[in-house]
């Protein structure tokens, strides 16, 4: 029942929206199965030329040390998808967590957590992270931890406008004169209808992670090495920029593929439901 | 007989894709003409594509739609060239009168050069003569200053004003057609009588051609010449008036005659008289109440309700009216603890309520339910019937899921659904479906009282028969209680022994439905009466217009009798220096009033 909806939603999207999640799933499966095929260790140096082309044994050429760009993409994409999945959903629940709160508490707990996230979003986020990221150093933990925190504010504004609009509807009324406890008002009543808007944001939001972690380590304060993610991969190897070499294009057009995608997919689902 | 009819549609059919893709007929062979002068009404409740009719004639269609047939209006018709498109005629040779007028103007202009665009914009007068056709227009329409209404801002007016400057916008190009849809269905119905004395005076003046939409055979009876009944899209009679008010031929048609004037035919029993001495179920005494800050004094930013007080006993049904913002849903916010009073008790068998909901206890909650109006915000779309109910048997009984499975069967055997649709989602139901299951969510608690906000308003005049009959049944069968609220006096006295009369938010009247039958009323019961339209032709010219308040300069007040500044029949130096006393009538009515009984019945 329910799989033949998901697959008549999927039939229903126009073709940007295919290519989209075509993109999306690719990406999640290299994420999660793409150390298992690299052909070599990524960490090895199984190339005597550096910046070599594609070639039978090299699908994607050597990087500046001659390690096998394919194999360092492989897990590069695990990273970047990875910690920007985690740190998207630690965003998007606080913020969400929050914004029901501020929509079903008392009044003065909206105030107070609309003025606090006010603050926090007038913060520019790169500036914070960097700052952050300078002062504590880089660790995997921390970087998504700091990730997450930059986006909690305005996933708190989205979900916030939606839940208190929500929360005014007769049909919350009804459970609130039925006696019901403020999560169930919460949990039950307020947040299934806000899903699909929120998985919009939380898509774009994905996206605008992406690329700041890709910033971040682009300016080297990101994951640092021998870990490397798709950022990383290609700030290491700018040297071969002006050769125009594979190792810097490749994990240059994963980013793009990967953000590209996400956005064609919210687009055409949120457009779906205007219709 | 003119040889060519003015407004010519013939064997008109839309069709539209279902949502399951397949095609749809929401327009079937419609076929009908107008002579120039004439109104024709097109009546039938919602869905019966009396809307898409009205749009065509605008040469509109939605996306999608499939229009076949022939339509000409004058010299245009739908599939002409150029200028002879009704699309291009349209705002200039056709015009349209909406719903809500205050959708319709802009906020930040004023109302004159609204009103006159269309005449620049499609250059049928200079700026100078449609000012003055316009002046002529809103004296016509009986609107008040006519010289200096128009310099105003919409927000400045009321929503039957804007609706007669909406019509003033619609004439002002002296257009071959004019189409009204339900041009006064958000109005209430003193202010509706206006406005339809105004249409209908315009409409003879300026020979006027119009088609007029609309699910009231009453009010349609007041505007058309000719009737054209629709269902599902399909013709099912059209004759004059007069014949279908009087000799309707067609079965449908006789339904529709019939839902008009609600009677309700599950016989109620007429509640035992509560013991003496013994508390009613439910009583409300003396309840202040507003929204807003409260200050020192104790009193809302924005107070609403002024020692508003009564009583239900058990089983009774107890009906509140008033205009739109009289304050009938703040009182039921109050009973169901959604917003605590200022000043005032409720008390259920005797008992005192706390004022907010945390303090009273689940049984106390369990015992008092509410129905709102709005079926489609009053289910959480999210959830399927099923859980909805559930949730509720859960909640008050601690049902085990079996338990909750069969009890959910019955309820829904009890409201009339099929039991299969405890599956669906509330977003698939129709409007008089979801109205069933937002009953039956308050009876899934077992209430020993519901209070029932404007349940009917909602739904088309057949559907609302439905539901008024089965509250009455609910009633009968289960014992149950009603705080019944209407803006529609007719609803009410078809389906409660006893009415309570609210004007803006005081209790001006109340008493046992038969003594709303015949004098005397609190004058302000009286103009709402007097102001349902009724199914002959001649009620609207009969109203007469409505008599002008003497005091109508005076601000109202807290101090007096609120109703001072629209009353017909207010008394200098009493009325407008001292509030006025609770008297109580013959019939057993007690009305909030100077005037004596003797003068209230002769008034
Ligand atoms: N949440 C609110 N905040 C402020 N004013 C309100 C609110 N709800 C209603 N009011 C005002 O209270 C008055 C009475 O409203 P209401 O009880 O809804 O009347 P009715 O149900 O008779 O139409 C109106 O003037 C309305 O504008
Ligand atoms: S008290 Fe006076 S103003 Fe008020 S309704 Fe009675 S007669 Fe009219
Ligand atoms: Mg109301």
């Amino acid at each position: 029942m329910s799989s033949t909806r998901l697959f008549r939603a999927v039939a229903r999207l126009p073709l940007s929206g295919k290519i989209g999640l075509v993109l999306v799933i690719f990406w999640i499966v290299i994420a999660a199965i793409g150390p298992f095929i690299a052909p070599y260790p990524p960490g090895s140096f199984s190339n005597q030329e550096v910046f070599s082309e594609s070639s039978s044994e090299f699908w994607l050429g050597s990087d500046y040390l001659g390690r096998d760009v394919l194999s360092r993409l492989l897990s590069g994409a695990r990273f970047t998808v990875g910690l920007s999945a985690v740190a998207v959903a630690i965003a998007a629940s606080i913020g969400t967590g929050f914004a029901l709160m501020a929509a079903v508490g008392p009044h003065w707990v909206d105030e107070l957590l609309s003025r606090a996230m006010d603050t926090l979003i007038s913060i520019p986020s790169k500036i914070f992270a960097l700052v952050l990221v300078a002062a504590f150093g880089s660790s995997l933990i921390l970087l998504t931890v700091i990730i997450a925190i930059t986006y909690v504010p305005g996933n708190f504004r989205i979900a916030r406008s939606l839940a208190v609009g929500l929360a005014r509807l007769d049909y919350v009324e009804v459970a609130r004169a039925r006696g019901e406890g403020r999560l169930h008002l919460a949990l039950v009543e307020v947040l299934p209808n806000m899903i699909r808007p929120l998985c919009a944001d939380i898509g774009l939001r994905f996206v605008f992670i992406v690329l700041l972690l890709s910033g971040l380590s682009f300016l080297g304060l990101g994951l640092q090495p021998p870990d490397a993610d798709l950022g990383s991969l290609v700030r290491e190897n700018t040297s071969g920029l002006a050769e125009g070499a594979l190792a810097i294009i490749a994990p240059a057009v994963a980013i793009a593929s990967l953000t590209v995608g996400v956005n064609l997919l919210i687009d055409a689902a949120t457009q779906g439901k205007a219709r | 007989m003119n040889p060519a009819p003015h407004v010519a549609v013939r064997n008109l059919s839309v069709t539209v894709r279902a949502p399951d893709g397949s095609p749809l007929r929401i327009v079937d062979d419609v076929s009908f003409t107008i002579q120039r002068g004439e109104v024709m009404a097109l009546i039938g409740e919602s869905g019966s594509g009396k809307t898409t009719i009205a749009l065509s004639l605008l040469g509109y269609a939605r996306s999608g739609a499939k229009i076949s047939g022939a339509i000409t209006v004058g010299k245009a018709s739908f599939g002409g060239a150029g200028q002879a498109t009704l699309a291009a005629q349209r705002g200039n040779r056709i015009t349209y009168v909406a719903q809500s007028a205050a959708a319709a103007f802009n906020p930040s202009r004023r109302v004159i050069e609204q009103v006159i665009e269309p005449a620049l914009i499609h250059g049928t007068a200079s700026a100078a003569e449609a000012r003055k056709h316009s002046m002529a227009l809103f004296e016509a329409l009986a609107l008040p200053n006519p010289e200096t209404i128009g310099s105003r801002y919409p927000h400045e007016l009321s929503g039957g004003q804007l609706q007669r400057l909406m019509a003033a916008m619609a004439l002002i190009t002296r257009p071959d057609l004019v189409i009204f849809d339900e041009p006064t269905t958000a109005l209430d119905v003193t202010t509706q009588v206006e406005v339809l004395q105004a249409f209908r005076k315009v409409v003879r003046e300026q020979g006027a051609t119009g088609v007029y939409v609309s699910h009231d055979l009453a009010v349609v009876a007041q505007m058309a010449d000719q009737i054209l009944v629709l269902n599902r899209g399909k013709v099912r009679e059209q004759n004059s008036v007069k014949a279908v008010l009087e000799t309707p031929s067609d079965d449908y048609t006789q339904t529709l005659l019939a839902a008009a004037q609600p009677v309700i035919k599950a016989a109620v029993p007429t509640v035992a008289p509560t013991a003496v001495g013994a508390a009613p179920l439910l009583s409300i005494e003396g309840i202040h109440a507003g929204y807003g800050a409260i200050d020192r004094n104790g009193c809302a930013a924005h107070p609403v309700l002024t020692d508003v007080s009564l009583h239900i006993g058990r089983g009774a049904a107890v009906g509140v009216i008033g205009e739109s913002g009289s304050g009938k849903s703040t009182v039921a916010r109050v009973v169901a603890g959604l917003l605590a009073p200022t000043a005032g008790t409720v008390s259920l068998d005797g008992e005192p309520l706390a004022a907010s909901l945390n303090r009273r206890t689940r049984e106390q909650l369990r015992r008092i339910q509410i129905v709102f109006q709005n079926a489609d915000i009053a289910l959480n779309p999210a959830h399927s019937v099923g859980e909805i109910l559930g949730r509720v048997l859960r909640f008050y009984h601690g049902s085990s899921s079996h338990q909750a499975r069969q009890r959910i069967a019955e309820l829904l055997d009890l409201i009339r659904l099929p039991a299969g649709i405890a599956d669906r989602r509330c977003d698939e139901l129709s409007g008089g479906q979801k109205q069933r299951v937002n009953l039956a969510r308050a009876l899934a608690a077992n209430p020993d009282v519901i209070l029932c906000d404007e349940v009917t308003s909602a739904l088309d005049t057949v559907v609302r028969e439905a539901i008024l009959e089965l509250l009455a049944e609910l009633r009968r069968d289960l014992g149950v209680a009603y705080l019944f609220i209407s803006h529609d006096i007719a609803t009410v006295k078809a389906l409660c022994d006893e009415i309570v009369v609210l004007y803006k938010g005081t209790r001006v009247e109340s008493g046992l439905r038969d003594s709303y039958a015949a004098p005397p009323f609190h004058p302000y019961t009286d103009l709402l009466i007097s102001s349902v339209p009724e199914l002959r032709t001649d009620w609207l010219s009969s109203v007469g217009p409505q008599a002008s308040a003497r005091f109508a300069h005076m601000h109202e007040s807290a101090a007096l009798c609120r109703f001072v500044p629209r009353c017909p029949v207010a008394v200098a130096g009493r009325c407008d220096v001292t509030p006025p006393p609770h008297r109580a009538m013959t019939a057993g009515n007690t009305v909030l009033c100077h005037r004596t009984e003797s003068e209230l019945t002769g008034s």
